[in-house]
């Protein structure tokens, strides 16, 4: 690709590749992300191209790997263009009949549709309930876009907004991201505009941008799938703020567990090096500035401000004291602005589509869209991307298709392993930074489990303690010990060890770790207890007090036995019973012996007439 | 933020209050130096006026209002960059350094230091499980810090993460580069480090590491580790001299150069002046 001198230049570029996507019509998409690799996607594209060759098709249709679409379970997902024809699960068997049916006859293959909740076949994604309750802004182009293809992003509207920027100045480029009430999408929603603000004015000539896409979360990949299905949206959003800012030279810290998301990330960036889009003298405007991508050992902790400039400094990745902003102080020591990835690539569609349409969209004070990964007792699993202010119910039930197997919704957790849990009963919640945390959950990065009446929330609550006590830098006292002894207690109520004092004692750790601790992953490390807690205390005090797990999960409070009105002596559960613990005459009613019992729950899973009780 | 400039400095002073009373303090002074200015005893672990601030045993906790709002925050770090009202001993203050003292109780039971404080804080026994082995370390990192910024050896580190964390040298083998000059002995606030001179070696046992001590020069006893005399007079021929005799022999010389000067100065005297 050749060097683009002027911002005009590039306006006559776009307008020529544009020309050239409108004649070619006929493409097809096939989603080829890590989510869809892992099911064989490259495999599909492979075979789409080879059959496309067969039928002398090759030289007219192209196949595009392309981001993922965010329904992962359906993965590898295929779309004919220009019908949009969306297909589902795709094998490379298949590959013929896409391209001999569909793209040769028109017709459409029935059995690779998706379907909607009701059981009807659904032709067109949009129509789909899981895409149709959602707005996509930033997952705008995934599933359209080859990533590693520059001028595919430049026919679709890409780097409109960095040309944009350049004529406007600093100052107004920071007042439009402040005016769209744009909030952080890392977790704390800090300002964005008004984070710019500080550092444009910090003193010093050298001023950094770092995008932090460290995405520690379990369960959460939203910046994963930016990076790899998107990359040039969140450099465009970094040149832009680099421009607002006076940076010269960025950063991007990403995981080294993201292989695809560096690929595609460092391609990007030497095709927009190359463009003249990065580097010195951009769009011929004067403005130097450059990117670089360093990989993170995948600490939990590296995701903190302070330790990720720590580790890219080369120092070892711990959070240190914070009273002095990074905005004035932070990489090196030099005016620095951290940005999620998300926040960042947000940015060139607030440029584009100005600050007043932004804050249109969203609640008061939590302005956009967010992206959310659900999963979890969800029937539809993926990346789900909706106005703020979106209740619960619409994404568990409209989006999310609602609990598999007829089960009943117990909570979703929100915000990551040192978010919360909220209850059934606040399910018409609008999603927003406030009222999550109003409710004793977070956003946090925007991962959403949702569980069902088989969860036991002492045992959740443990789960993501021991979490944070294992991804505990180990510093400070509050979060290193606080954590690990609150995990202890948890620990003991689920074996049956919990003693009456340990509910007060928890709840005031709680709050101790929370007041004291040097960074926030301590700061919130108490969240998944004190929130469940809240909302679910009588589970707590029915295993202290009662010696009872109510949802028939923590081993050393539940006993298996055997219903023998429903027991029809099949036999299945004693052959299967690692312990030989099940007895019983052939077509007679089983038993099971306690003292051989290791409460492994098998004979519960392999019982065909729902005689195991577990009570 | 009302500045008082003094005439003769032309430093801005903040003034802030501590438990009511006020004092003017300097930009970018802690709050815990500001405490100490008014003698306010805020208990300290990790911290140390030979390093920087590092904020990891929260002991220090205070109270800030600062624009009206109430936050806890630690005071060995916080730099003064305004007015506000800090509070050492409000009751928020008191249960969370209670809480503190009760998980770190738990960490090191042994611990006489430890224990001592918190009896100093009102805490006699801890509500939570003991998970130490018998270790008095808490893990306040001064030992390392002070090995590395202040000695500039960098003999030992943290290990591990979180619950695991552990101050060892590389590869927990004995030190290759540990010069045994006491100093993580001497800062470490629960005495987790000791170091004993026995049969001519300086022996750290905390790091598995024991060094030779070189023979006084003038007397012959063993009296410092070699390496440390070494690391110590590296690119100063002009100390070498000086540093390989033992402080006794150096007390000693000195008084002898002492009197030697006094001697030759009186008798120049007496011949200058006809009197002493
Ligand atoms: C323990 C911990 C982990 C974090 N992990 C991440 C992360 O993986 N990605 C991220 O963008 N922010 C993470 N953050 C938040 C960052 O510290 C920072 O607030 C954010 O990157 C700022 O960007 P924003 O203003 O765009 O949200 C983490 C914070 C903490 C305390
Ligand atoms: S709160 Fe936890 S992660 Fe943060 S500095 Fe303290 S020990 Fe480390
Ligand atoms: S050995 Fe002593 S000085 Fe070193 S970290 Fe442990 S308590 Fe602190
Ligand atoms: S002395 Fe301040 S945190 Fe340890």
């Amino acid at each position: 690709m050749k060097k683009i001198r002027t911002i005009a230049e590039l306006g006559t570029l776009r307008a020529a590749l544009e020309r050239e996507r409108e004649s070619a019509k006929v493409w097809i998409s096939v989603s080829n992300e890590t989510c869809a690799r892992a099911n064989g996607s490259d495999k599909v594209i492979a075979a789409l191209d080879e059959e496309l060759r067969k039928q002398g098709l090759a030289d007219q249709v192209r196949v595009k790997g392309t981001g993922c679409s965010g329904f992962c379970d359906r993965n590898p997902m295929v779309v004919v263009f220009p019908k949009e024809i969306a297909y589902q699960r795709v094998s490379p068997d298949d590959a013929a009949e896409i391209v001999g049916k569909t793209l040769i006859k028109g017709q459409v293959v029935e059995r690779l549709l998706h379907h909607d909740g009701k059981g009807h076949a659904v032709q067109h994604e949009a129509d789909l309930p899981f895409y149709r309750y959602q707005k996509r802004l930033v997952l705008r182009n995934h599933g359209r876009l080859d990533p590693t293809d520059i001028t595919d992003y430049l026919a679709s509207g890409g780097y409109t907004a960095l040309s944009q920027a350049l004529t406007m100045s600093s100052e107004q480029v920071i007042e439009e991201i402040s005016r769209s009430g744009l909030r952080g999408r890392g977790g704390g929603g800090f300002l964005t505009g008004r984070k710019w603000k500080s550092c444009r004015e910090a003193h010093g000539e050298t001023k950094y941008v770092i995008c932090n896409a460290d995405e520690g979360d379990p369960g959460a990949y939203m910046d994963r799938s930016v990076l790899e299905g998107n990359p040039h949206s969140v450099i465009e959003g970094m040149i832009i703020g680099a421009y607002a800012i006076g940076a010269r030279m960025g950063y991007v810290y990403v995981r080294a567990e993201y292989p695809l998301a560096v690929t595609n990330l460092v391609i990007a960036l030497q095709q927009a090096r190359d463009c003249g889009l990065l580097g010195e003298n951009i769009l011929g405007t004067g403005f130097n500035f450059d990117i670089r991508v360093n990989r993170g050992g995948g600490a939990f902790v590296c995701g903190e401000s302070t330790a990720l400039m720590a580790s890219l400094e080369g120092r070892v990745g711990e959070p240190e004291v914070k009273h002095i902003h990074t905005a004035e102080s932070g990489l090196w020591e030099k005016p620095t602005n951290l940005n999620n990835v998300e926040t960042w690539a947000n940015v060139p569609v607030i440029i584009n589509k100005g600050a007043d349409w932004f804050a249109s969209i969203g609640t008061e004070k939590s302005k956009g869209t967010k992206i959310f990964s659900l999963v979890g007792k969800i029937n539809n699993t993926g990346l789900v991307e909706v106005p703020m202010g979106t209740p619960l119910r619409e994404i568990i039930y409209d989006i999310g298709g609602g609990i598999p197997h007829g089960k009943k919704f117990k909570a979703i957790q929100t915000g990551g392993p040192s978010g919360g849990c909220v209850p059934e009963e606040l399910l018409d919640l609008p999603v927003d930074f406030d009222r999550l945390t109003e409710v004793g959950s977070m956003m946090g990065s925007g991962g959403m489990i949702v569980m069902d009446e088989g969860t036991c929330m002492v045992d959740v609550a443990k789960y993501f303690t021991g979490f944070l006590q294992d991804e505990s830098c180990g510093k400070c006292v509050p979060c290193r010990e606080g954590t690990a002894q609150m995990r202890q207690i948890l620990s003991d109520i689920c074996e049956g060890r919990g003693r009456p004092e340990d509910i007060d004692l928890l709840e005031e750790l709680g709050h101790v770790v929370q007041d004291t601790s040097l960074c926030a992953l301590g700061g919130t490390a108490a969240n998944p207890m004190l929130s469940t807690l809240r909302h679910f205390r009588d589970e707590y005090e029915a295993h202290i007090f009662d010696h009872r797990c109510p949802a028939g999960v923590c081993t050393a409070l539940i006993r298996y036995t055997i219903d023998v009105e429903k027991c029809n002596g099949c036999g299945v559960c004693a052959k299967q019973c690692p312990q030989n613990g099940v007895s019983g005459e052939k077509k007679q009613p089983h038993s099971i012996d306690q003292h051989l019992c290791i409460r492994c729950g098998i004979c519960r899973e392999v019982c065909r007439f729902e005689a195991i009780l577990v009570n | 933020m009302r500045t008082i400039w003094y005439e003769e400095t032309l430093i801005a002073m903040i003034r802030i209050e501590i438990d009511g009373q006020a004092v003017d303090v300097e930009r970018d002074t802690t709050i815990l130096q500001a405490a100490r200015q008014l003698a306010i005893d805020i208990p300290a672990l990790c911290h140390h006026a030979a390093v920087k601030p590092y904020s990891a045993c929260r002991i220090c906790t205070v109270e800030v209002i600062r624009r009206g709002r109430s936050q806890l925050t630690a005071s060995c770090s916080y730099p003064i960059r305004e007015e506000i009202q800090v509070l050492t001993n409000s009751e928020r203050v008191i249960h969370a350094r209670r809480v503190l003292m009760e998980l770190l109780l738990a960490q090191c039971p042994e611990s006489k230091d430890i224990r001592d404080l918190a009896h100093r804080l009102g805490v006699e026994n801890t509500r939570f499980r003991t998970r130490g082995e018998g270790s008095n370390c808490i893990l306040c990192g001064l030992c390392v810090r002070v090995c590395r910024d202040v000695i500039g050896v960098s003999a030992i580190s943290f290990v591990n993460r979180g619950w695991k964390r552990e101050v060892k040298t590389p590869f927990d083998a004995p030190s290759e580069v540990c010069i045994a000059c006491r100093a993580c002995a001497h800062v470490c606030p629960t005495g987790a480090i000791q170091a004993e001179d026995i049969s001519g070696n300086r022996m750290l046992s905390f790091w598995q590491t024991s060094r030779e001590l070189q023979a006084c020069a003038s007397c012959g006893r063993p009296f410092a580790p070699g390496a440390e005399v070494q690391h110590l007079t590296r690119g100063r021929d002009d100390l070498r001299e000086s540093l390989g005799i033992c402080p006794q022999c150096r007390r000693t010389e000195t008084g002898g150069r002492l009197e030697r000067w006094t001697t030759s100065a009186q008798s120049r005297a007496i011949k200058d002046h006809g009197t002493p």
